[in-house]
């Protein structure tokens, strides 16, 4: 059974004002077919906790260790930490010009598997995962990202997810700038994915609502570069009528090291 | 891999040096209507004659000259041409001729008078102008392949016309060795719609410049595009005309620069009739020690031009240490009455998270840099609108890059 674990992890990034802590220590353990929601306020630290284990090299590790099943992934290039089976669903998807969204996913397809996908298969999968994400197959020749609103950049994100198949996926808040209509097809994307490949999911969010339709097994609420609680899904129900304040009172207190 | 990014700015645009962020392509965008820009110098002023004598020897402190690595170019500028026809082959097709005409054709000068002493030169030396007429109102493609013109400096000169209402694309296709100036005339009939495609492809050590002088009729609608592969020197200079009302004209560029090669472009339209448009985009990638480019874009709309509508882009992606893009967009408005008038201006590295988005998917770093790039130039490639030469530049562009990755 495949497993990511994140052991005791520090983070800080170099800011014009020197150099600035944001995890200060994150222990996880995601198992294969887990989800985990984690939650926390604004700047607390959840994108930063993403892109550190996607790899993003704004991000310095200072201490602790990301490894999937076993292998340090912090000894990984970008590229490398999603061939081994990570991907990361971007807050903000980044727009590509002059790349088209087909080249694009033949290209991650073939990087992912190792392998060209097979011709006779691959359309019509891409065909399929874009009609059960009410995307227009118009999006297939636009560049990525380009162009593309909020809602359309997210589902496109999901489109990876479903196509490249990964073994734990980390959704940066994904819910994020969602109508119903729209959270409600990203969700079920989510879950055809985990029901599809069993894979382990790490949702970050901001808010409860995503929870309606994705089904926590974990919740973890993030503060200020650290874990301050750990529950099943019953935590978000307390998060959704209490909000972070019985948190943030207890991380007032001088946070630089 | 947070590289610094390298601006190369000019006096010219002073409101670029404002942000230090250059790393994100697009990032510079603006369309303030250039009331903010003082221009370098008054370009309906510029003198113009078709005698070289008329022209100073070229120092390299005029304006026209000034990004130009002058000492290369003196046979062309001061030295005698050989102005017999060009060895080319040209096919004929129905709905266009080709033809060599005489000096005294008065098909020539219609649309063009030198502005510096290259082209004067070219002028007063050419002994047969190539004659490309566009007849028919039936799309025509026109193919001139100019392949390997030898070490001797020469000068030639070409008339395309599109006549009123005809459609059809020219395209200049060169490689080969060259040590060439030239003059090109391009005129378009009332409601005539040309595109016309000049490729460089030359051999490492060819020399080229050119002028490619436009003459838009009214409700005429030209498409020019330039692509600069190969070469050691390589400097096209298009200028276009809008003399009669609905003019619209789309200058379009994209170039390469490896090691050592020098590749220019002095853009020139002059919006001078009313409801007149213009769009130029050029884009460029440079790679390698000693690679630099220049891009001028001197819009001028004059006072003649009520309602024009402009827009000029340039973008340079840097990508290795060691190369300089020069960039200079020039406004200049004579009235007050225009649609719009804006520019952009944007050299700078790799985009690190267009970088990091695409190895998050799996894809290596080299492979996202090539994709990148690639991406980055094809949106001007796509423009051409005639597929196979698509495909074609798409290829030579890939192989250009493929070329900088054995060096790496
Ligand atoms: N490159 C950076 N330079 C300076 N500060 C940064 C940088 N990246 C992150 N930070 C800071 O680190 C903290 C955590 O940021 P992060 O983006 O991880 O928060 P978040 O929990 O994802 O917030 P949100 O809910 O708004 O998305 C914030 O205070 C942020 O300003
Ligand atoms: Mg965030």
């Amino acid at each position: 059974m495949s497993v990511l674990e994140v052991k005791d992890l520090r983070v800080s990034v170099e800011t014009e004002q020197g150099t600035k802590e944001i995890l200060k220590g994150v222990d996880l353990v995601v198992n294969e077919g887990e989800i985990h929601a984690i939650m926390g306020p604004n700047g607390s630290g959840k994108s930063t906790l993403a892109y550190t284990i996607a790899g993003h090299p704004k991000y310095h590790v200072d201490g602790g260790s990301i490894t999937l099943d076993g292998e340090n992934l912090l000894a990984m290039t970008v590229d490398a930490r999603a061939r081994a089976g990570l991907f990361l669903a971007m807050q903000y998807p980044v727009e590509i010009p002059g790349v088209a969204v087909t080249n694009f996913l033949r290209t991650a397809k073939t990087a992912i598997d190792g392998v060209q996908p097979s011709i006779r298969t691959w359309g019509k999968e891409v065909t399929e995962a874009m009609k059960n994400l009410r995307m227009d197959s118009s999006f297939k020749d636009r560049n990525v990202n380009e162009g593309f609103s909020g809602g359309e950049k997210k589902r496109h994100e999901i489109l990876q997810l479903e196509l490249l198949k990964p073994k734990f996926a980390v959704l940066d808040e994904t819910d994020s700038g969602l109508d119903v209509d729209a959270l409600k097809i990203v969700a079920e994307g989510v879950n055809r994915a985990k029901e599809n490949t069993g894979l382990g999911l790490l949702l970050i969010t901001h808010y409860t609502r995503i929870l309606r339709y994705i089904t926590p097994d974990f919740v973890h609420v993030f503060v200020d570069g650290r874990v301050a609680e750990q529950g099943g899904p019953e935590l978000a129900d307390r998060l959704e009528n209490e909000g972070y304040d019985r948190f943030l009172a207890d991380a007032a207190s001088p946070s630089q090291a | 891999m947070s590289a610094p990014v390298t601006l190369v700015t000019s006096p010219a645009n002073s409101d670029r040096s404002d942000s230090p962020d250059h790393s994100r392509l697009g990032s510079k965008q603006h369309s303030d209507g250039g009331w903010g820009l003082v221009p370098v110098q008054v370009r309906s002023a510029r003198f113009s004659s078709f005698e070289v004598d008329d022209f100073e020897t070229v120092t390299g402190q005029e304006l026209e000259w000034k990004h130009t690595p002058v000492a290369k170019l003196t046979p062309l500028t001061a030295g005698e041409l050989d102005g017999s026809p060009l060895p080319i082959e040209a096919q004929e097709v129905d709905g266009a001729r080709v033809e060599w005409i005489d000096r005294d054709d008065s098909r020539i000068g219609r649309a063009g008078k030198p502005e510096e002493r290259a082209s004067a030169n070219a002028w007063s030396s050419f002994e047969k102008a190539l004659s490309i007429t566009v007849t028919g109102e039936e799309p025509v493609e026109v193919l001139v392949n100019r392949a390997g013109l030898g070490d001797a400096p020469r000068a030639a000169h070409t008339v395309i016309i599109a006549e009123h209402h005809s459609r059809g694309t020219v395209v200049l296709q060169n490689s080969g060795r060259a040590l060439l100036s030239e003059n090109v005339e391009i005129v378009l009939e009332e409601g005539a719609q040309l595109t016309v495609v000049t490729v460089q492809e030359w051999a490492d050590d060819a020399i080229h410049l050119a002028s490619h002088f436009s003459e838009v009729g009214r409700d005429a609608r030209l498409k020019h595009v330039v692509v600069s592969l190969g070469g050691s020197v390589v400097r096209i200079n298009p200028s276009t005309h809008l003399s009669s009302e609905g003019g619209d004209v789309e200058l379009f560029g994209v170039y390469f620069a490896d090691t050592g090669q020098h590749l220019e472009q002095q853009i020139f339209v002059n919006h001078d009739a009313p409801n007149t448009k213009s769009r130029v985009s050029y884009k460029g990638a440079l790679q390698g020690v000693g690679a630099h480019t220049v891009w001028v874009g001197d819009v001028l709309i004059r006072p003649t031009a009520a309602g024009t509508d402009s827009y000029e882009q340039n973008r340079n992606l840097l990508l290795t240490d060691g190369t300089r893009a020069d960039s200079v967009p020039n406004l200049e408005i004579e009235t007050g009455d225009i649609a719009g008038a804006g520019h952009a201006s944007a050299s700078g590295r790799f985009d690190d998270e267009q970088l990091f988005y695409l190895q998050a998917r799996g894809i290596s770093e080299e492979d996202a840099r090539r994709l990148v790039v690639r991406g980055f130039l094809s949106e001007i490639v796509q423009k051409i609108g005639s597929p196979a030469l698509e495909a074609r530049l798409q290829d030579a562009i890939e192989a250009e890059l493929l070329v900088g990755e054995v060096g790496r």
